[in-house]
């Protein structure tokens, strides 16, 4: 018995030793590897010249010259959190937060807050005065903050409910905005997985065009 | 509509998968597939293993332990010197003593509960070689413990159970790593990153904003994460990070791959006892469950979020829409909640704890079943057989006649193994979560108050204990007293019911079969399946409805009344 015990931690040690070199170093380099070949745009964060498609942003406080900060562009939905946020210190804004709708330090994640909590429902109102002063009547995605605190997306309905506030801001005719919600809606995949959707940064990089 | 399109390609798919990788796994433990022999023999040789040779099941359970506390060992090691070793390009720095024991405590035992958050604490070696390797290691121990129990029916007058050894490297070789490299390439084609270059820091010229962006070796993690049902994340945000699941289609994927093994071996399982409709009855059982609860999860998150309703936004067309991602919606996030719950995995694409009441329930009570439904992989099969074994005693019981299982007496050492099994979970979580709320460390836990804080302490007990590792994500897990006590929950929930189905195979396998009579019970039957889920309910019902009826079920009754 006592020869089979030391016998087994032998073996322990060894396969350990040989996963590690096979799954925990080989398998990620292997995969690494295949991605950065073929799909090196994705591989390495679907970056653009304006940061990453994937990843949320803060348009709340985007200079509007003439206009309350923000207004100017599409938002996406209150999320800030982690490293994503907005630290003065350091000269780093993110998220897509108009207000900060909670206080998680540490990483991306969500607000936690229950579905009878208090606070949630403060906060809530909070984000609905925002949107309200903005003359925007707010959807649920815009008043709600996602599981990731970095949703890059919002629907097309809650993109329209915040045609009147870019529209006023910008100058161009809310017919033209919402044609360009149109062309930037990306459908369910193979028409039935998920939801669609719209990339606030793609829209708002678009949007930039027409101006 | 869509959501129906979804639910039956899943099923579809899934009908696949437990035909083709069922029919797979049964070449691979039985020795017949060897297109990887040119690594396999390697490791044997290394390790001084003969793949003919056997194991008693004391043997077999000795080489497993060994095993498990040598990739402790070597894994708490990594992680306390993280900070000494390279691939580290955020300088993150060695991980505290007791947040490095109860990870990997944490992935050892296939729960993957993360009392740290991914990108502010482990660097891309510990996330590579520590933590993804356990993955790949945890879910192999896992399924030899299931293949192991399945010999016990096969085989007659055999005082061996297979090679644990063997086990181990085959189910790795053969059955994870090729299906994680395809799978991981599909995420990263959608979106997923892969990368060893560290953080990026992006200016954007339209509204002047710079963004420090995590990145590291995600998609990797990812498929084994799925696949193996673990479910720890990359990043803290876990399934719902744009980084980690990037689209409806990695969602969907991600369902699927946690879903894959747990069926399939249910196939594997018909096989190996010479009677596929034996394990088609396990999967029906299964199947009843999952879409019984997936029925109360999605119409539950389909209902509008009571505290945003309060706030004045009464009308929520797309359902409760807090903590969920855009890309996914409301029910799709449900049925992911459902699969990562009701297996071993617990990763998460939307936040449990922003759940309504209900959704919450389905949550927390799928994994209370015992995670049978379909289980993570291996260990789901073998708790349900445990469940199978006090399901046909029972029945014995009803008409006087010693109980048969699969050819197999079941006397009186086979029931207090497999009641011992069943009982292991409930005890940790009811004993644990009843010390969390008596003592000031415990009760400091919870982010949210009234019932929803006592159903966050009692999701963390349950999650741990059946290994699942999701979690209500309100709760403080990284203090010491959580760290301790969840630690210890998953040790128990893992190993307290190895063990004894380890001695259960052993004293099947001795025994020889008795021929098949008309007083037989048979449990490729209805009748058995219905009796088999009436055992589950009754279990689960009697030990967790009193701790319940605290949490979720009173939060559901509070009608206009916020915390």
């Amino acid at each position: 018995m006592r020869y089979q015990l030391v016998a087994s931690l032998r073996r322990g040690i060894v396969v350990t030793v040989v996963f590690f070199v096979v799954l925990g170093l080989g398998y990620p380099l292997l995969v690494t590897a295949i991605g950065q070949t073929f799909f090196s745009r994705q591989t390495n964060g679907s970056l653009t010249g304006y940061g990453s498609t994937l990843i949320g942003q803060n348009w709340s406080s985007t200079p509007c010259p003439g206009h309350l900060p923000g207004t100017c562009v599409f938002q996406g939905r209150p999320d800030d959190l982690g490293p994503y946020a907005a630290d003065p210190a350091k000269g780093v804004s993110g998220g897509d937060n108009p207000l900060v709708a909670n206080g998680v330090p540490g990483g991306s994640g969500p607000t936690n807050l229950g579905p009878r909590s208090k606070t949630l429902v403060a906060d809530t109102r909070k984000l609905i005065e925002y949107w309200k002063a903005r003359g925007v009547n707010p959807t649920p995605d815009l008043v709600t903050t996602s599981g990731s605190g970095l949703d890059p997306d919002i629907t097309p309905a809650d993109a329209i409910a915040e045609v009147p506030m870019v529209s006023a801001a910008t100058g161009i005719s809310q017919a033209a905005l919402e044609k360009l919600i149109a062309q930037q809606t990306v459908g369910r995949q193979l028409g039935f997985l998920g939801s669609g959707y719209v990339d606030v940064l793609k829209l708002n990089m678009a949007l930039s065009k027409m101006r | 509509m869509a959501f129906f399109w979804t639910v039956a390609a899943l099923v579809v798919a899934l009908a696949v998968v437990w035909r083709l990788l069922g029919a797979y796994m049964v070449s691979v433990y039985e020795g017949r597939c060897g297109w990887l022999g040119f690594l396999e023999r390697p490791i044997y040789r290394l390790m001084g293993v003969n793949a003919e040779t056997e194991q008693t099941w004391q043997r077999y359970g000795v080489s497993l332990t060994a095993f498990s506390g040598v990739v402790l060992l070597i894994g708490y090691g990594l992680l306390r010197l993280q900070g000494s070793l390279p691939l580290d390009p955020q300088h993150l720095g060695a991980v505290g003593p007791a947040v490095s024991f109860n990870t990997i405590v944490s992935f050892v035992t296939n729960t993957n509960w993360q009392a740290y958050s991914g990108e502010t604490t482990m660097s891309y070696l510990s996330q590579m070689g520590t933590l993804a390797l356990q993955n790949f290691l945890s879910a192999a121990v896992g399924m030899a413990v299931a293949v192991a129990l399945i010999r016990g029916f096969s085989r007659k007058g055999s005082k061996t159970i297979g090679n644990f050894w063997v086990d181990l490297v085959r189910g790795t070789l053969y059955i994870l790593a090729p299906i994680a490299v395809v799978a991981a390439v599909v995420f990263i084609a959608q979106g997923a990153v892969q990368t060893l270059a560290g953080p990026v820091t992006v200016s954007d010229a339209i509204n002047r904003v710079t963004q420090v962006i995590p990145r590291g070796p995600v998609a990797s993690q990812e498929a084994i994460k799925q696949l193996g049902t673990n479910g720890g994340g990359f990043f803290n945000a876990n399934g719902a990070d744009p980084f980690e699941n990037p689209t409806g289609l990695t969602n969907f994927l991600s369902i699927l791959l946690i879903l894959s093994i747990p069926v399939a071996l249910t196939y594997t399982f018909g096989k190996m006892v010479g009677s596929v409709r034996q394990g088609v009855a396990v999967l029906a059982a299964m199947t009843i469950i999952f879409g019984a609860w997936l029925a109360i999860a999605t119409v539950a998150e389909h209902q509008p979020n009571p505290a945003v309703a309060a706030a004045g936004l009464t009308a929520q067309p797309a359902g409760n829409m807090e903590g969920k991602e855009v890309r996914f919606g409301d029910t799709t996030s449900a049925l992911y909640g459902v699969a990562s719950t009701q297996t071993s995995t617990g990763s998460a694409d939307s936040a449990y704890d922003s759940y309504t009441p209900m959704g919450g329930f389905a949550m927390l009570s799928g994994m209370m079943l015992g995670e049978v439904s379909p289980g993570g992989v291996g260990s789901g099969l073998y708790t349900i057989l445990l469940f199978a074994i006090v399901t046909v005693f029972i029945g014995g019981l009803m008409i006087g006649r010693t109980p048969e299982y699969l050819g197999k007496k079941i006397q009186a050492r086979e029931v207090k193994l497999a009641s011992l099994g069943v009982l292991v979970m409930p005890l940790s979580v009811l004993v644990l979560a009843g010390i969390a709320v008596a003592v000031p460390a415990g009760r400091a836990g919870p982010l949210n108050a009234g019932p929803h804080g006592f159903t966050e302490i009692l999701y963390a007990f349950t999650s741990a204990a059946n290994n699942n590792g999701s979690a209500f994500g309100g709760i403080a897990a990284n203090t010491r007293f959580y760290e301790i006590t969840t630690a210890v929950a998953m040790l128990l929930g893992r190993f307290g019911v190895i063990i004894p189905v380890l001695a259960l195979a052993g004293s099947l396998a001795v025994k020889e079969y008795v021929a098949e009579s008309v007083g037989t019970f048979r449990t490729d039957k209805a009748i058995f399946v219905g009796l088999l889920l009436g055992v589950v309910f009754i279990v689960g019902a009697l030990t967790f409805f009193p701790a319940v009826s605290l949490g979720p079920i009173v939060e559901q009754l509070s009608h206009g009344k916020f915390f």
